[in-house]
Parts: structure tokens; C-alpha cells; sequence
């Protein structure tokens, strides 16, 4: 009798989620992981934002005044390590992690079990990555891009800790990746064909492909570095016949693929807001999916047009100035497809469409200062200096960052059943939109007046630009606070959502409840003529 | 329950691309060094040459070769060419020397890594002897001379008139040690 009544009651446990920490622990829920990921993300935002609120403040005036040049490049590599890996990378997977099984009808992710992993090894990856600033020779102090021979003979002896952080992350997006890929081409609704998926999906399943590609290839590149620096290989060491040159092609075959890692995502949320906010259906829905699957493909062929200054024989020069340039084709389709949208579309501006104009508009910006970057006689001006700090910043902040925000406040509802503070979410907007121009745009102006990018201190001439760009970094970094108390007061109340939260919005996970229950679809759907915006 | 088969074959196909793809990583180093000894990019000069007597000479033209020195950040040795360019007929074989000399108190290794510039040239350049072919261990204060003999093809582009064959010395004591341990 006993046994039965057990089994009953094991069975009553599925329905809900676990109570206390173990929840989260445990999960293997894509909405509990989902969660996760959004926070851990978050967190990792504001500790690579204090980093670059660092940076700013001893950039505010000429001179030394807050840090010293060795803490000053500990700060940049940090801030771009955390920013890249740990705040725009998860978020993404935790946006899918919501959000695919929802838009495909499926009842969860593929390997719930390996979901709950690739989570819980973040964590220890950038608590290892974190720890090194407490560690004697400081934090990795050799740019994101951590080029040998500096992240080798002269590294501080953190470096191998930065290594395996950097397998462990790697590890982690590998495996979320896998999931990706594997829940999208076994687990859609029956009838969903591949061209009926949402562009979110679409895009995501292609920067899955990307990142099992090359994050491979990353932790290859570190473990030669581990080889040289422990084991007496000489991969990148010229004195035992390396080459640091070497390095760098390695690095950024990975590196490129990377960058737009960080925007395909990006591409497809966008894709599924400005119509839902014009009104009107995707404009060349199937041209975005070509232009996607372009851009990665070309991603893998252009990688030395980060290092046109090395040496390269003018016809390797020439040729990757030509492939580059190629890439503005596709993005060029996805620019006007969007604009093309809101053509004659019944428009409004909520929050999430405000965040998606102008990320259509800066993103744009970022994409033609890149092609700039792109010409190489120029690019040897360019080169190293504020100019292209300027250029990936208009291509990550109000790229892949806004695209996240507007995410946030476009699902938000779904997630918790309220509604955000619209008039709060648009000061946000503004105060962002606003911080993330007046810092990055007088970049632009300082890098090609010459001011080279990763130095503590300056020439007095880009004093007065440097100002202004601190006065707009505080203004946005501390505006996140305010993103911060949205998200919190709509998880506690609000206006109730409705299950379609938006009147044009379409795509399966508008046709459940919200706040979305702990399990869905655990029946497909079967209406698939909206499936996609 | 076809979806669980469809799933643990896709994700055995993935895995695969992930392993093959940290190969590939590795696959690019050897990769890399090819395409630079094929192209001479990176300046990049062969080993040693082998002499086959039939190399022909080209009297009608000189090139001067220049001889560069230069000491990695670290190394607290002297090093310096005999002489600091040479005009050489195409063809014929050329003896340069270079002087190097431990300034310190304690036994070291040497390694000279060589470059040569234009590029293009590097595939020209064949050296039957170099002391960068090996490593150098000098006693405290002791000083070696260093012969490199060289042939300059003939078969040089005619517009290369000039070429420059760059040294940097290396301090390798420690890699040494290291691998005797």
C-alpha cells in the first residue's frame, strides 16, 4: 500500500517545479535555465560595466589619477572577456533557452539534463575568471584578444586560470550549442517545416552551427598556449621556432565567427519585434534566412582583416578588404528588410520597438564604420586606436545589448504575467539611448585624430572628447539600474498580460498563457500558419 | 521512438564536428608553417640547402645582401656581422661572419631565428651553413665566431636588387634547461 501511495505522490512532484534552492539547482526545466542564464548574465553585465566604468573614470582627464597602467589593463581585458563570454553569450542562451521550445511547439529542450550542466559550469568559470584579480601579478592584463607573446612569456601566473576558464566557457557553449541544434531539428511541432520557424530560431540554429565550430577552435588556441607556457612547446614562441603571428590566425578564425555569434541572435529578435510592432508581416522572410546563413559562411573566410598591420603580402591584403566588404551585402538585405516592415506599417513606439529602432539605426552605423575598417590603406590609420573601439562598441552596445534589452521587455510579460512600467522602460530607453551615444560616438573623433585604444593616459588634444565619453558611459552604466528596478517590479506585479500580450504579435508562444506555465505544449500544437511574424 | 534516435544521432554527429574542429585548430599550425615556407611569407627561409653543383651562376648582375642584428628584449649579448652588406654574384657560393659574445657572468643558450625581407626573396636565399640551424652555448664572457655561408639563386626576380637577411637572438637557457630536465 505503502509503495502506492509514494508513487502517487512522485508523480503529483512533476507538475510543479521543486520548492527552495534546489529548484534551481536541479532543474532541468528550459524556462527554469532560461531564467539562469538571463540572471547569471545580468550579473555578469554590471561586474564588466564597474570594469568599464573603471576604465572611463581614469580616462576622464590626462594623466594617472584612479588606477595604475598595470590595474588600467587589467580592467580592458576583463571588461571584454566578461562582456563577451559572460554577459552578451549567456544572455543569448538563455533567450533561447525560453524561448525556442516555445516558438517550435516543443515540450522542452532536447538534453534537459546537459542543459542544467552547461548553466551550472558557468558560474565556476567566471568565479575562476573573477578570482584572478585577487591573485599575486593581477588579473589577465593582455587584451581580450590575449595575443601571444603577451598572454604567454609575459603573462602574469593568472594566465592559467584564465585558460581554464576559458575551456570551461567553451565547454559550456558546446554543449549548449548541441542542444540547440539537436531540439530545433528533432523537436518542432509536427507540420512545422524548417522555412515556417521563427527568425529567432532560424538565426539561433545557425549560431549554434557557428559556435561548435569554432569555440573548438578557441580551446585549441589556449591549450597551445597552456603547452608553451607549462610544457615547453614553442607554438607561438619565436624563439623555439613558433611564430606569434600564428596566433593570431588562429585566434581569430575563431575571433570573426565570434563577433557574429554575438549578433545572429540579435538579427532574429529583432526580426520578430518590428513586425509584431509595424503591424505587418516580415518583409522577405526567406531573404533573412539566406542573409543569415551568408554572414556565417563569410564569417569563416575574412579573419585576417583584423590584422592587415602584421605584414600580409598585398594579394592576402586585398583579398580579405574584397570578402569583407562582401559581408555588407547580406547585412544590407537584413537593413532594408526591416525598414521595408515598418513601411507604411500601423507603428507604435513601446519600449521594445524603440530598443529595435535603434538598434536598426546604430547597428547600421557600426556596420559602416566597419566597412571603413574594412579598406585597407585606411585600416592602417585605423588601426589600434579609438576608431575601432568605437565601431565594435556601436556594433555590441546598441547591436547585440539593445537587441537584449528589447527582448527582455518584449517576452517580460510572457515570463511573469505582468506587465512592465512603460513609462519607466522608455526613460530607460532614453537615458540609454542617450548614455550609449555621447560615449561611443566622440570615440570615433579621438581614434582617427590618432588617440590608440588600451592606454591609461593621453595626449592633451583628446582630452575634451575623453570627457564627454565618461560623462556618457556613467550616465548608461548607471541607467541599468533602472533597467534593474523594471525587471524586479514587474516580477512582483503589474498589469496583468494577456496570453497575445501585443496586438500584432504572432509566433506559438503567444498562444499560451502568461505568465507561461511551468510546462507547455506537452501536446503540439497544431495551427502553424502564424508560426512565424 | 524515432525522435530519441533522430536526437542521439544528431548529437553524435555534433560531437564529432566539435572534436574534429579542435583537431583542425591544431591541423592550422602545420598548415600555417606550409603555406609560409611555400609562399615565403613571413620572410621565412628553409634549412640547409645542399649544394648540387648545378646551380648555375649569373655573372651579368650583383645583389647586395645586407646583414642584420638584433637581440630579443632580454638577451644581454653582443652580436654584430663581420661586415654589414656584401654584394654577391647569383650562383656563387658567399662566407659572412658574425661575432657573438656572452656579456654576462653565467653560462647561456643563444638561438638566432633568421627573416629575410622582401619576401619574396626568402625562397631565393639557400643557406649550406648557418648557425641558426643550432643553438649556441656561451660561457661567461666567451665570444664565438659565427660563419654563414649562402647562395643567392639566380633564378632571383630581376627587380630584387637589394635583400636583407635579419637575425634576432634569443635567450633559450631556460627552454634548454627545461628540457634536459
Amino acid at each position: 500500500m505503502n509503495a502506492v501511495v509514494e508513487e502517487h505522490h512522485d508523480e503529483h512532484h512533476d507538475h510543479g517545479p521543486a520548492k527552495g534552492i534546489t529548484r534551481w539547482l536541479y532543474t532541468t526545466n528550459h524556462k527554469d535555465i532560461g531564467t539562469l542564464y538571463l540572471w547569471f548574465s545580468f550579473a555578469m553585465f554590471f561586474v564588466g560595466g564597474i570594469c568599464a566604468l573603471g576604465i572611463r573614470a581614469e580616462l576622464f582627464q590626462p594623466g594617472l589619477q584612479i588606477v595604475q597602467p598595470e590595474v588600467f589593463n587589467q580592467l580592458t581585458t576583463m571588461h571584454g572577456l566578461i562582456m563577451v563570454f559572460g554577459a552578451v553569450m549567456p544572455a543569448f542562451v538563455g533567450l533561447a533557452n525560453w524561448l525556442v521550445p516555445m516558438m517550435i511547439g516543443a515540450p522542452d529542450m532536447a538534453l534537459p539534463r546537459m542543459n542544467n550542466y552547461s548553466f551550472w559550469i558557468l558560474p565556476f568559470a567566471f568565479g575562476m575568471l573573477i578570482s584572478t584579480f585577487l591573485m599575486e601579478g593581477g588579473a589577465p592584463n593582455y587584451g581580450w584578444t590575449f595575443y601571444a607573446p603577451l598572454s604567454t612569456e609575459y603573462a602574469p601566473p593568472s594566465v592559467t586560470f584564465f585558460i581554464f576558464a576559458v575551456h570551461l566557457m567553451g565547454i559550456s557553449s558546446i554543449m549548449g550549442s548541441i542542444n540547440v541544434i539537436v531540439t530545433i531539428l528533432n523537436m518542432r511541432a509536427p507540420g512545422m517545416t524548417l522555412m515556417q520557424m521563427p527568425l529567432f530560431v532560424w538565426t539561433w540554429l545557425i549560431t549554434a552551427y557557428l559556435l561548435i565550430a569554432v569555440m573548438p577552435v578557441l580551446a585549441g588556441v589556449v591549450t597551445m598556449m597552456l603547452m608553451d607556457i607549462h610544457f615547453g612547446t614553442a607554438f607561438f614562441s619565436a624563439a623555439g621556432g613558433g611564430d606569434p603571428v600564428l596566433f593570431q590566425h588562429v585566434f581569430w578564425f575563431f575571433g570573426h565567427p565570434e563577433v557574429y555569434i554575438m549578433i545572429l541572435p540579435a538579427f532574429g529578435i529583432i526580426s520578430a519585434i518590428i513586425p509584431t510592432f509595424a503591424r505587418k508581416k516580415l518583409f522577405g522572410y526567406d531573404s533573412m534566412v539566406y542573409a543569415t546563413a551568408s554572414i556565417a559562411f563569410l564569417s569563416f573566410i575574412v579573419w585576417a582583416h583584423h590584422m592587415f598591420t602584421v605584414g600580409i603580402p598585398l594579394a592576402g591584403e586585398l583579398y580579405f578588404m574584397y570578402a569583407t566588404m562582401v559581408i555588407a551585402v547580406p547585412t544590407g538585405v537584413k537593413v532594408f528588410n526591416w525598414v521595408a516592415t515598418m513601411w507604411q506599417g500601423s507603428m507604435t513606439f513601446e519600449t521594445p520597438m524603440l530598443f529595435a529602432i535603434a538598434f536598426v539605426i546604430l547597428f547600421t552605423i557600426g556596420g559602416f564604420s566597419g566597412i571603413m575598417l574594412s579598406i585597407v590603406p585606411a585600416d592602417f590609420q585605423y588601426h589600434d586606436t579609438y576608431f575601432v573601439v568605437a565601431h565594435f562598441h556601436y556594433v555590441l552596445v546598441p547591436g547585440s545589448i539593445f537587441s537584449i534589452m528589447a527582448a527582455v521587455y518584449y517576452w517580460l510579460p510572457k515570463w511573469t504575467g505582468n506587465m512592465y512600467d512603460e513609462t519607466l522602460g522608455k526613460t530607460h530607453f532614453w537615458l540609454s539611448f542617450i548614455g550609449i551615444n555621447v560615449t561611443f560616438f566622440p570615440q570615433h573623433f579621438i581614434g582617427l585624430a590618432g588617440m590608440p585604444r588600451r592606454i591609461p593616459d593621453y595626449a592633451l588634444q583628446f582630452a575634451d572628447w575623453n570627457m564627454v565619453s565618461s560623462c556618457g558611459a556613467f550616465l548608461f552604466g548607471f541607467s541599468q539600474l533602472l533597467f534593474l528596478f523594471i525587471i524586479l517590479k514587474c516580477i512582483r506585479g503589474g498589469e496583468r498580460a494577456t496570453e497575445k500580450v501585443w496586438e500584432g504579435a504572432r509566433g506559438l508562444e503567444w498562444t499560451i498563457a502568461s505568465p507561461a506555465p511551468y510546462h507547455t505544449f506537452s501536446t503540439p500544437p497544431k495551427d502553424m500558419a502564424d508560426a512565424h511574424g | 521512438m524515432l525522435e530519441a534516435q533522430g536526437k542521439k544521432r544528431g548529437v553524435f554527429k555534433l560531437v564529432s564536428v566539435v572534436v574534429g574542429m579542435f583537431a583542425f585548430g591544431f591541423l592550422l599550425v602545420p598548415l600555417y608553417d606550409i603555406v609560409c615556407e611555400v609562399t615565403g611569407f613571413n620572410g621565412k627561409t628553409g634549412g640547409a640547402y645542399q649544394e648540387t653543383g648545378k646551380e648555375g651562376v649569373d655573372e651579368s648582375r650583383l645583389v647586395t645582401v645586407q646583414f642584420l642584428t638584433n637581440k630579443n628584449a632580454n638577451m644581454p649579448w653582443s652580436f654584430r656581422p663581420e661586415v654589414r652588406s656584401v654584394h654577391v654574384v647569383p650562383g656563387i657560393l658567399n662566407e659572412a661572419n658574425f661575432i657573438v659574445r656572452n656579456e654576462t657572468n653565467v653560462t647561456m643558450v643563444g638561438k638566432a631565428i633568421p627573416s629575410v625581407t622582401p619576401f619574396k626573396a626568402a625562397d631565393y636565399l639557400h643557406k649550406t651553413e648557418c648557425f641558426c640551424f643550432e643553438s649556441q652555448k656561451l660561457e661567461k664572457g666567451e665570444e664565438l665566431n659565427m660563419p654563414l655561408r649562402f647562395i643567392v639563386d639566380r633564378d632571383i626576380p630581376a627587380d630584387v636588387n637589394l635583400l636583407t637577411l635579419s637575425y634576432t637572438l634569443y635567450d633559450i637557457t631556460s627552454s634548454v634547461q627545461l628540457a634536459i630536465r
